[in-house]
Parts: C-alpha cells; structure tokens; sequence
C-alpha cells in the first residue's frame, strides 16, 4: 500500500478567534477505510472540507496522490470524490443529467456506459430519469454517492453518511462502502456512531476538540483499549464479597446475584482461571459465565476522559 | 497557470441552458408580450403624436431601447439567479470541490446568461417587425453592441448573485438601480430632448452610453460619440472580471 494522502500540521483558525483544528498530522493508505470518529463539533467535517477544497486552512499542508492541494489544486481535486453530509440537490434535475453534470465538472469525458454502472451498483439505473426530488432520503443520498463516483475518484469522502437515517438504510449503505472497498477506493468517513466505524472502518482516528487524538487499526485500538469484562452469574445470593476475594477487584451487582470481573485479554495471565477455582473454594456455586468485549463508544469515552484529565494535571 | 478546463466551462453553460429550455414558453413568451405592450402603448398610442425623432419614426426609434431593457434585465436576472440558486440550494459545494476555477464557473454561468439574454434580444427584435419597418445600419455593430452589453450585465448580474445572501436582495439591485437606469437612460426618447441640465445629468449614466450605441448601430444616430460607448462597456466588463476574481481568490462569501 501506498500512501494517499499525507497531511501534515494542518490547522484551522476563525476570525472569531475558534479553533476547529490544531496541528493535524496523518497519512491515509490507498485503498483503506479509514473512519474519522468524534462528537458534533469534533472538526471532521472541517478536516474533510480543507481536503476537499470548501474551506481555506490557516496553516499546514496536504498532499493528495503528491498534489498540493493549494498548489496544485485540480490535480488534487481530479482525484476525490464528496459526499456531503447535507443532502444537496437541484430539485427539478433528472438523477442521470445530475451525474452527467458532475462528471462534466471533472474534465471527463461523457462516458453513458460507466454512469450506467454507477447508477446500477447504486440500485439508482430504474430512477434515472426521475426527477430528485421525487426521491426517497436513502435514494437522494446514493445520487449523491453516485455523482461522487461520476470521475471515478481515488479517494471517496464520506460526510456523516449515515446521519439521521433509519437502521435498514444505513446497513444499505455500509453495504454501499463494503462495495466500494471491494473496488479499490479509498474511503475517509466522518461519524458520530460509534458503531458505524466499529463496522467498515480498517483504522480509525479519534478527533476531539479539533486534535487528532490518535489513529489505530480498529482491531489494535479495541485491543489496546477494549478490555473484557467477565459476568458471573451466582447459584446463590451474596450479600458481600467474601473476605479471601476481596483483593481481585470484584464488583458484586446490587442484587447479589453476580460478579463483575474486568480484565485484560493481552495481558499474560487473564486470572480467570485462578478466580474461578477460589470462587469454589470460597463455596461460591457458579451458575453461568459470559465476557463482553468493551464497545468503541466506552474506548471513545475513556479517551476523552483521559484528554480531561491531562487537560485538568 | 494550469490549462482551462473546457469541459466544465461546457458542463456549466449546458446545464444553465438547459433550465432555460426547460421554460422555454415563460422565457420566451413573456418579453414578447411585454414587447408587443410597449409597441402597443408607445409605438402606437404616443408614437401617434410624436411622429418621428431625429428623422426615424417613433416606433422605429423604441426597438433599439426596448431591445436594451430587455439585455440588460435578462442578463441581470439570469446571471445572478443561476449562481445565487445552487447557494440557496447548497448544491454550490460541487463547484467549489470539483478542478473548475474563477474562470471556468464564470466563463459557464455568464456565457449562458448572456445567451440567454442575446436570444430573447433576437426575438424582440423578431416581434418588432410586425409593428414597425426597422432598418439596421451596423448589423455587426448591432450584434457587437448586443454581445458586450449581454457580457457586461451577466458580470454585473454574476456579481450580485455572488453576494446576495436572499432572494430579496437578488431583486434588490435589478429593481433599485438597474430598472431605473435603463428608463433613464433613453430607452423611450433621446438624450438630446431633455433640457440641457438634465442632459448633462443624463450622462452620468453609464447605461446611456449602451443605449445611444445601440442606436447608432441601427439609426446612426447616437446622444454620445460610439467610441465613447464602446469604452465605456469595455470599462464595466474589465471591472466585472476583476471583482469576480478577486471573489474566487478569497472565498468571500463562498469558502470559509
């Protein structure tokens, strides 16, 4: 693989004096997902919009496929595709004229058979000639997915694909992104759904307060961070912990019914066998076991805990 | 600089022409019954009493200005309504995301507006044959005067729809300021008819000097000299250029 898009201290500051992003540095690898993650307000939609060419940074650099956007603006341009997070269409437009145009837009030759495609993998060729807004939501996204894809971008830039629609429109759409991936694009999306980059993404950056926390490979990250928690359900009810546990930092539900045993599935020595054989002889009667692995949004939240509290030293 | 790209500039023009195709019999229909009106009233009805003016019949003497009001609102409109829409409707990200520059989105927006405004220009001049007998003089002239003054007011027109935040203050300017000029500015009589004050007054309106060009080009009668005229659109339309550029190379009011 190689590198995409490099961007490099890149800061955005408002003449009101707000900062949206400060000292941005990350590469992106062509033909990854990469998932930018953050609460409203983070700066993803800023990052992708200097990218993209809708907003003028105030410092730093990016490169796409080694074009300056500044510099070397439609070179860099020619290589991505933006889905904005708004959905924004001419009214009164046929869905094949509004792809056609923006293919046009690119310096492209008109090219029918590979709309057809587009329009196709997109399940949008039967609605060609309608107008959009005689559209559904889920269909006006995908024309907005498809008069991204009219060049045949590097680079796909996905805004909140999946803000404010329903949970069958959006397994519609990672289904979309899982499509895309299989066809070598290199997709950045901004989400707020912890979920979302959980499921497409191959690495994902953390953005808070216009800094990058951190970029991992989604699977290094819920390790790194995902501990697993142990549920351990009681024969009996207890009323405390005994006496000879006490040190292996139980917590007891409130119904005395279980156990809560937190663990890192890294580390050497897990302990749960060792827990297991005390609760015996503690005449502790297991009656069922199950372990959970700690969701994006806990790993999220612990993150920003962690900013707070460096913030705070 | 890198090379223009054509096919935006013709993605642009296309796709503004093709919303006024969509509309044809408004956007056509409408000037011919205004204009069929102003012959009716003017031509007729007042033109029955003024006889002629500078030796060309009334009637006759109207088609140039008539033909101007119509350029001049037409290119303002259209211009400023086809960069303001895709503003109003948010679909103006794709311009501004897309390797299309200053120059291609106004080479587009304006060269549509601008034909659109010298089309139905052609067909007032078109109706005005079934009122009056008009003889062109300057037919290349006439055509000149026709494609600069539609270039200078799609700019001017490109401008404003750049810098509207609403649709009341896209019709702010055509009505406060350009509509006036145009009555002012000898549309219906000549220059020289007005008491010599008001003729000096008269010629601090640059729209004036289009229309006496105009004129000239048909009559070969003209209030100013034709050089001065041309100067004058020549002027507007190098201005035009430079404030648009100056947008784009800023963002104001597009890019934050």
């Amino acid at each position: 693989m190689s590198t995409i898009i490099e961007i490099d201290n890149l800061s955005k500051a408002y003449d009101s004096g707000t900062k949206a992003l400060s000292g941005v540095s990350m590469n992106i690898e062509e033909g990854e997902i990469i998932a930018l993650l953050g609460p409203n307000g983070a700066g993803k939609t800023t990052l992708i919009s200097i990218i993209c060419g809708l907003v003028v940074p105030t410092g730093g650099t990016v490169r796409v496929g080694g074009h300056d956007i500044r510099t070397d603006w439609r070179a860099a341009r020619r290589m991505i595709g933006l889905v904005p997070q708004e959905i924004a269409l001419e009214p009164f437009e046929k869905v094949i004229n509004s792809v056609r145009f923006t293919r046009g837009l690119y310096g492209e030759k008109p090219d029918d058979g590979y709309i057809e495609q587009v329009l196709r993998s997109l399940a949008l060729w039967e609605k060609r000639d309608a107008a959009t807004r005689e559209l559904s939501g889920g269909m006006k996204r995908r024309v907005l997915i498809a008069k991204a894809l009219a060049h045949r971008p590097k680079v796909l830039f996905l805004d909140e694909p999946t803000a404010g629609v329903d949970v069958a429109l959006r397994r519609e759409m990672w289904q979309v992104v899982e499509q895309l991936r299989r066809d070598g694009v290199t997709i950045i999306l901004t989400t707020h759904y912890l979920e979302e980059a959980e499921e497409m993404a191959d690495r994902i950056g953390v953005i808070n307060k216009g800094q990058l926390l951190l970029v991992k490979p989604k699977d290094e990250l819920m390790g790194e961070f995902g501990g697993k928690t142990l549920t351990i359900e009681l024969d009996s009810t207890l009323t405390e912990i005994p006496a000879g546990l006490a040190d292996r930092g139980l917590v007891l539900a409130t119904d005395g019914r279980s156990l809560r045993y937190d663990y890192d599935t890294r580390a050497e020595r897990t302990g749960i066998a060792r827990l297991l054989g005390d609760l015996s002889a503690n005449g502790i009667t297991v009656r069922d076991v199950s372990t959970r692995q700690s969701s994006l949004e806990e790993v999220f939240m612990s993150l920003v805990d962690d900013r707070k509290s460096e913030d705070a030293a | 600089m890198s090379a223009i790209n054509w096919p935006g500039v013709w993605a642009i023009f296309h796709h503004e022409m093709m919303r006024f195709f969509r509309t044809i019999m408004q956007s056509l229909l409408s000037p011919v019954i205004s204009t069929t009106l102003y012959f009716v009233v003017f031509g007729s009805a007042i033109g029955g009493r003024i006889q002629s003016v500078e030796g060309v019949p009334y009637g006759a003497f109207i088609v140039p200005g008539l033909m101007m009001l119509t350029i001049l609102q037409q290119s303002v409109s259209n211009a400023s309504f086809g960069i303001y829409f895709p503003k109003f409707s948010g679909t103006i990200y794709e311009y501004l995301v897309s390797p299309v520059g200053w120059i291609e989105v106004t080479m587009g927006f304006v060269g549509a507006a601008a034909t659109k405004a010298m089309l139905i220009a052609l067909v007032i001049l078109a109706t005005s044959f079934f009122f009056v007998g008009v003889h062109i003089l300057h037919p290349f002239w006439m055509l000149a005067f026709l494609f600069l003054t539609a270039l200078g007011f799609s700019l001017l027109g490109f401008i404003i729809g750049l810098w509207a935040k609403s649709f009341e203050q896209l019709q702010l300017i055509p009505l406060m300021v350009i509509t006036p000029l145009v009555f002012l500015g000898g549309a219906f009589y000549s220059a020289s008819m007005l008491p010599p004050f008001w003729e000096a007054v008269a010629k601090l309106n640059p729209v004036l000097y289009l229309i006496s060009g105009f004129r000239w080009s048909f009559f070969g009668l003209a209030d100013v000299p034709v050089g001065v005229s041309l100067v004058a659109v020549a002027i507007m339309v190098g201005a035009c250029f430079a404030i648009i550029r100056w947008i784009f190379a800023t963002g104001w009011r597009l890019r934050e």
